[in-house]
């Protein structure tokens, strides 16, 4: 390439890689695949500058980037407590913090569906003032719309399970 | 010359030309042309602060009135440009100063701005009216108070999307009881609140005030007041849109907006709570563009407003529409021009909405005039975009993110390259273009063959070769700006191309296979071209030969020296042409 120093310049277009220099490999290296691993959303933001090509202005006032502290409720407990709903990813992390705030286990287990085996319900109040069960809206609406959160405890009355639907119609808008 | 017209009859003629194009061509007829024109050219477009100095500006055209610049590239919008690169106002505004005492307009974007430079436009310019400062930064909210307290006359103080550091609100403030003359005040970026009284005494003194755009410190229930003191507003910025549910507050809210008959652009709704929505709709039958772009509204909400705004003609908006939403604006708004989607969780690993093409193909198939689209989604196929090009073949603006760099059709697992192939052919006048998804070089070679008006193009993790860079650079023959990151195009395609940089405003090429040396022979072959190297690793001399560069920003220009403020991390050749650098 460096011959053509006077007139015209030597091309040669090829199909192939020029140089050679850098595998194209190590360049596809920052989309190698983690297996499982929750961090993986962390892990992408971290490797790739500038991506997704989403301006920073908009960035920076879109996402919540400072924290969002709520208050958590658990039905039994004396003391209330906050959650930072910016240090979790996610609805399974969010109830893994509450799990080791309260020292319990099985806060998620009413999510799942028509799972008759569960003790708590987790329910949020949102900015309408209305009651709603945790993991219907996509998490980053949830996260801004929470107000603050209460994990209800089922109270079994002659052996009869009753349904978080039911628990939920119970609720007037608490103040 | 005895046929000839006089001076001020020719100058008259020129006056009614307001296109940059047909000034420019008015210029090149005749000495005596190009003189009487440049004497009355009063508005200027700069599309890169560095293809020409103030001094050849003041120059040309010595009675100038607005000015109008661009400095970064456009991928300094996502950080690849390193902090402290460039595109400085202050020398600029410090030559017209004193060479334009009668300035009225200065519009700059993506520039560096500080503090002085907006003190010393105040009190530099008697008639100064419009200032836009688009995506800047560098300067502090007591630059704006400068630019209140003293531009008695001031009409236009735009301030979209620039980083402002934000020392209190009192800005605001400096306005004096006697300015009367605001048309547009957009302070939607700032962070800090002013003071709420000065704002509605503000507002109330402004007859002819079109435009308010309002920060998120505004609260929900101070709109009410701002927007009765304003009714003959035509675009509203709302602030927080978010408060308790009273129904006094609705009730107040929804009074005001009736109020407001010629309203047609609506943005803001941050934190928004959609029980407030319906405030609106009394002028949402009015309403031409609506930027929802902040606001969490769940679909059901959304596609509820949108059925109201049948007048729609340009809608942004976040995921949260989702495919279903999307299928009602393509049913309720037949008007509709441009949409723009952006991603919600952007950072997520795995799709957080149902929002997939199948979106972005209903609204193309429902509405007819839909000519701009900037689409973020998850998935993407050969399928969907080749019926998306045979419903809008009037496309002038097609930008596509899919989130997953490389993602391929996600049904045949092919390249992508059949699709934008179909894009690029079946819409003629297509002028800017943004691809992503696994592409070969043969979607280059297809642009190259169909896009001939294509004046923007974006690449990111495509091709497989020079040639991919090569068929575009030789094929596509209205190209001004092109912008590749991490595509595997190197030397060979960039040096048998030389001589189109020159007919382009810029390209930009980072993370790929440039070197060094091929930037300086670029640079000595062409030397009405600038080639920054912008390296933050050290000289790059001091690499091995064939190491490619981190970045190369190559643009023409008339100004023959190298930029003089350059930081050391911007390597460029030297003026008389030896293998120095810096």
């Amino acid at each position: 390439m460096e011959k053509g120093g006077g007139g015209g310049l030597e091309t040669e277009l090829r199909l192939g890689l020029p140089g050679g220099e850098v595998e194209k490999n190590e360049k596809k290296r920052v989309f190698e695949e983690f297996d499982g691993c929750e961090d993986r959303a962390a892990v992408h933001k971290n490797q790739v500058v500038g991506w997704p090509p989403v301006a920073v202005f908009r960035r920076k006032n879109s996402f919540n980037e400072g924290k969002l502290y709520v208050k958590v409720s658990m039905d039994g407990a004396p003391f209330l407590r906050k959650v930072d709903l910016t240090m979790h990813k996610g609805y399974t992390e969010l109830v893994r913090a509450l799990e080791d705030l309260f020292g319990c286990f099985g806060i998620g287990e009413a999510l799942k569906g028509d799972e008759e085996n569960y003790e708590f319900v987790p329910i949020y109040e949102d900015k309408d003032g209305d009651w709603m069960l945790l993991g219907d809206v996509p998490w980053e609406m949830f996260a801004e719309s929470c107000k603050r959160l209460r994990v209800m405890k089922r109270v079994e009355e002659n052996g009869v399970g009753l349904h978080a639907k039911d628990l939920l119609k119970g609720l007037s808008k608490e103040d | 010359m005895a046929y000839s017209f006089p001076e001020e009859v020719l100058e008259h003629v020129f006056s009614f030309l307001s296109s940059d194009r047909d000034r420019n061509a008015v210029s090149l007829v005749c000495k005596s042309w190009y003189d009487i024109e440049r004497w009355c050219r009063r508005r200027i477009f700069v599309g890169n602060c560095y293809a020409v100095s103030p001094e050849i500006v003041i120059r040309r055209f010595p009675e100038l009135r607005a000015v109008e610049m661009k400095g970064k590239p456009h991928f300094a919008d996502f950080n690849l440009v390193p902090e402290g690169w460039g595109a400085y106002a202050y020398p600029w505004i410090a030559a017209m100063a004193e060479a334009y005492p009668f300035l009225e307009e200065i519009k700059l974007k993506r520039m560096v701005v500080t503090d002085e430079s907006l003190e010393l436009i105040s009190k530099s310019y008697k008639n100064f009216k419009v200032l836009v400062l688009t995506s800047c930064e560098g300067f502090t909210t007591d630059g704006l108070a400068s630019i209140a307290a003293n531009c008695r006359h001031l009409r236009e103080l735009d301030l979209r999307e620039s980083e402002v550091e934000d020392l209190s609100g009192h800005w605001l403030s400096h306005f004096p009881d006697s300015c009367t003359s605001l048309v547009s005040l957009n302070m939607s970026c700032l962070g800090s609140e002013v003071s709420f009284s000065a704002l509605e005494r503000l507002v109330a003194r402004s007859p002819n005030l079109r435009t308010l755009r309002l920060n998120r410190a505004v609260p929900l229930e101070r709109l009410a007041n701002l927007i009765r003191r304003a009714p003959q507003l035509v675009e509203l910025g709302t602030g927080a849109y978010s408060a308790e549910i009273r129904s006094d507050t609705f009730s107040n809210l929804a009074d005001a907006f009736s109020a407001c008959k010629q309203l047609k652009t609506l943005s803001g709704f941050w934190d928004v709570v959609p029980s407030y929505l319906p405030a609106m709709y009394s002028v949402c039958s009015g309403i031409t563009s609506l930027n929802l772009s902040y606001a969490a509204i769940p679909s059901s909400d959304l596609v509820k407003l949108i059925n109201q705004c049948q007048n729609l003609q340009r809608l942004w908006v976040l995921d949260y529409i989702e495919d279903s939403g999307l299928d009602a604006l393509a049913a309720s708004c037949k008007g509709l021009q441009e949409l723009r989607v952006f991603p919600s969780d952007p950072f997520g690993a795995e799709p957080n909405v149902p929002l997939t093409e199948q979106g972005l193909v209903s609204v193309s198939e429902g509405c007819p005039k839909l000519e701009s689209v900037l689409y973020f989604c998850r998935q993407m196929s050969n399928a969907a975009l080749i019926a998306i090009a045979k419903n809008r073949p009037n496309f002038i603006r097609f930008r596509l993110c899919i989130i997953d760099p490389q993602a391929p059709d996600y049904l045949t697992l092919e390249p992508l390259d059949t699709g934008f192939g179909a894009i690029v052919e079946n819409c003629k006048e297509l002028r800017r273009l943004s691809m992503t998804g696994l592409l070969t070089d043969r979607v280059f070679k297809y642009i190259g063959s169909h896009a001939k008006k294509l004046e923007m193009l974006s690449v990111a993790f495509a091709g497989d070769s020079d040639l991919g860079l090569h068929h575009v650079l030789s094929g596509c023959d209205s190209l001004r700006k092109l912008e590749i990151r991490d595509c595997p195009f190197g030397d060979k395609a960039l040096l048998a191309n030389a001589a189109k940089l020159e007919t382009m405003r810029s390209l930009w090429m980072s993370s790929c296979f440039v070197s060094f040396g091929a930037c300086k022979l670029l640079a000595q072959k062409m030397p009405r071209l600038n080639v920054e190297v912008i390296d933050e690793r050290g000289p790059p001399e001091s690499r091995p030969e064939g190491c490619s560069v981190e970045r190369v920003y190559v643009y023409r220009t008339v100004d023959s020296r190298q930029r003089l403020d350059r930081p050391d991390f911007v390597w460029t050749l030297d003026e008389d042409s030896s293998l120095r650098y810096s």
